[in-house]
């Protein structure tokens, strides 16, 4: 894959640029604000950019909006964006869109290499990767009655919330991909959503339902 | 039936003792006052003389506002607030104790507590002269039947008529009776208003003086809440994230230490201290969720409570309706007062359920807050949680309720204004 990374701080720049490189992925650039990423990325055409929240000139959330911008221009580029925190908030303004190919983690998630990558490899398809943390406050702030669910169905739920497969799920809950399928069904059944024939247009529906 | 009570009752004859000493005290006043001003100012003339005189009667203009504060009190049990001494806040100080200063003379309060001292008098003897002579007058009326006939002129006279038939004289004593029967609801009327009139003239002002004194007392607390604060965030450093990282540094050292020798025990530490650094990295974020989360700048309350509710271990119920973002400091007082109480929800309240209301009201308007549990209540207000939650609402002149009888449940609210 080829990767543009966006983030103002040189140490994670060059660890990242590192990891993804010892990993066998092509990093073509890395720029240190918006606007440097927004050029590189009109330039290499890469197949997921790598972006921090906070960046130079305000340090508030120029990160974020430059991936909007990446992601409504050139929709075929996955955008994983990097933060310090993650804000249900900035989840949402993410997902709003374009649902698919985007992604939002804790920095300290980089810190599992192989989680990340596989993330990364999630959004770069056309999938979707966000942080359990998000899901978190998703499920605590969601406006709808999320009463009904089992516990595990509750689990099954937030780890779809997160972007994860059917096998990814049955591999973390160590059970079966059948008794998977049952959970996303009930779930889908109780909560009144039409279940979606893809991996991440069933997210998608999951994180529309608790967004809104 | 109570205004025949009234003729005997303690609060009366109170009343009555007041104007008295009023009137013996405004004479006092009223002479050293007019005395100390008038040769003061006469001896400005003279060299300057005068100018200890004006002190010395200022000072006593101030002690006698004080006493009066305190005479008040004693009667009426209206306590009236006092103000700053000189040269406390807000207010100018004597040059080597006695000689007042020229900024004095520009002081409201200065010229309160004179006006006070001249108006004692005046308003004393009126007040005991219409009180005197409501029952004196009410008293001769009542009894006025009963000697009549010894008068020289064969009755009382007003004017030039005489009453000497049966009908005047009962009249008269009806008059006198209701004289009597008012005269103690005048009495205590006029007790009232003249303590009405000490309220105006020393009770709290709007002035300048007051302010800075409430600022000051309140600057005062918002300093300590603060300096509280970093106490707090640098123990939790110490105590959370510092010591993690030490633990960190100590594994990757033994770890160095055994690569040569023996691998799957170095691969061991490395996890573990894998495992300490991220722990690390959760402990530094909730410690900045806990102070001002930089999502609170960016988008606001709404957004920033999220993070709240997904950390407290207790399900929350979070209604966040804020139509117009308040100013910075508003949000932040906000954000801490929720912050501080879902931490208490957590850690003492033993409660199944939280809920959280934040509604703005009009423009600029006001923010309430308001957090609610379930839990078992007897919330300690003079904890530093909560008090350090007082303080910092108090700094942004807001107001602060906690509700929290034994047996639960708990309610914290705050209301916050946005102007």
């Amino acid at each position: 894959m080829r990767v543009v990374i966006a983030e103002d701080s040189v140490l994670l720049r060059e660890g990242l640029t590192r990891l993804l490189t010892e990993a066998g992925h092509e990093v073509a650039a890395v720029a240190g604000d918006g606007e440097g990423f927004l050029r590189a990325v009109a330039e290499h055409t890469p197949d997921v950019v790598v972006v921090d929240v906070r960046m130079p000139p305000t340090f508030t959330d120029e990160g974020l909006r430059a991936a909007l911008v990446v992601r409504d221009r050139w929709p075929k580029i996955g955008v994983l964006v990097l933060s310090q925190w993650v804000e249900e908030r900035y989840a949402t303004e993410l997902i709003s869109g374009r649902p698919h190919g985007v992604g939002y983690l804790l920095k300290d998630r980089v810190a599992d290499v192989a989680e990340f990558l596989d993330a990364l490899a999630r959004v770069a398809d056309g999938g979707s990767a966000l942080d359990p943390e998000v899901v978190a406050q998703l499920l605590a702030r969601s406006r709808h009655p999320l009463g009904e669910l089992t516990p595990r169905e509750r689990e099954v739920l937030a780890l779809m919330a997160e972007g994860r497969s059917n096998a990814a799920i049955a591999d973390t809950l160590v059970v079966g991909g059948g008794a998977v399928e049952k959970h996303i069904n009930n779930i889908f059944t109780k909560l009144g959503l039409a279940p979606g024939d893809r991996d991440h247009r069933r997210v998608l529906a999951v994180l529309r339902y608790l967004g809104t | 039936m109570f205004l025949l009570r009234d003729l005997v009752s303690a609060r009366t004859w109170l009343a009555m003792t007041q104007h008295l000493a009023g009137l013996f005290l405004g004479f006092v006043a009223i002479f050293v006052v007019t005395f100390g001003l008038g040769f003061g100012v006469g001896g400005l003339f003279f060299a300057l003389v005068g100018l200890p005189l004006l002190g010395v009667t200022l000072r006593l203009a101030h002690w006698f506002a004080q006493a009066e504060r305190a005479r008040f009190a004693l009667f009426t049990g209206a306590r009236i607030p006092a103000w700053p001494g000189a040269g406390s806040a807000g207010r100018a100080d004597f040059r080597w104790g006695i000689i007042p200063r020229w900024q004095m003379w520009r002081e409201s309060a200065t010229w309160a507590e004179i006006g006070y001292a001249l108006l004692r008098l005046p308003v004393s003897a009126a007040a005991a002269t219409i009180s005197i002579l409501a029952w004196s007058v009410g008293l001769i009326l009542v009894v006025l039947p009963a000697y009549a006939w010894a008068m020289p002129s064969g009755g009382p006279t007003i004017g030039d008529t005489v009453l000497h038939t049966r009908a005047e004289l009962t009249l008269s004593a009806v008059i006198g009776a209701l004289l009597l029967l008012a005269a103690p609801q005048l009495t205590r009327g006029l007790a009232v208003a003249d303590g009405a009139l000490a309220r105006i003239l020393l009770g709290p002002r709007r002035d300048l003086a007051a302010r800075v004194m409430e600022l000051e007392k309140s600057r005062e607390r918002v300093v300590d809440a603060a300096e509280a604060e970093r106490r707090r965030i640098e123990r939790d450093l110490h105590d959370g994230a510092q010591q993690r990282l030490v633990a960190l540094a100590m594994e990757l050292g033994r770890a160095k230490a055994r690569f040569a020798d023996d691998l799957d025990a170095a691969r061991e530490l490395v996890d573990q201290a894998h495992v300490q650094a991220k722990e690390a990295l959760t402990e530094l974020r909730n410690l900045v969720r806990g102070v001002h989360p930089p999502v609170l700048t960016d988008r606001g309350l709404d957004a920033a409570l999220s993070g709240l509710a997904a950390l407290c271990p207790v399900p929350v119920d979070m209604h966040v309706d804020v139509p117009v973002r308040p100013r910075a400091s508003i949000e932040a007082v906000a954000y801490f007062v929720v912050a501080e109480a879902l931490t208490n929800v957590a850690k003492h309240s033993r409660a199944s359920h939280a809920k959280v209301v934040v509604e703005g009201h009009g423009f600029p308007g006001t923010l309430t807050v308001m957090i609610s549990d379930d839990g078992i209540g007897g919330a300690d207000i003079t904890s530093t949680g909560l008090s350090g939650l007082a303080d910092r609402i108090s700094g942004v002149d807001g107001r602060m309720s906690v509700e929290s009888p034994v047996g639960g449940p708990t309610i914290v609210a705050a209301e916050l204004p946005c102007g």
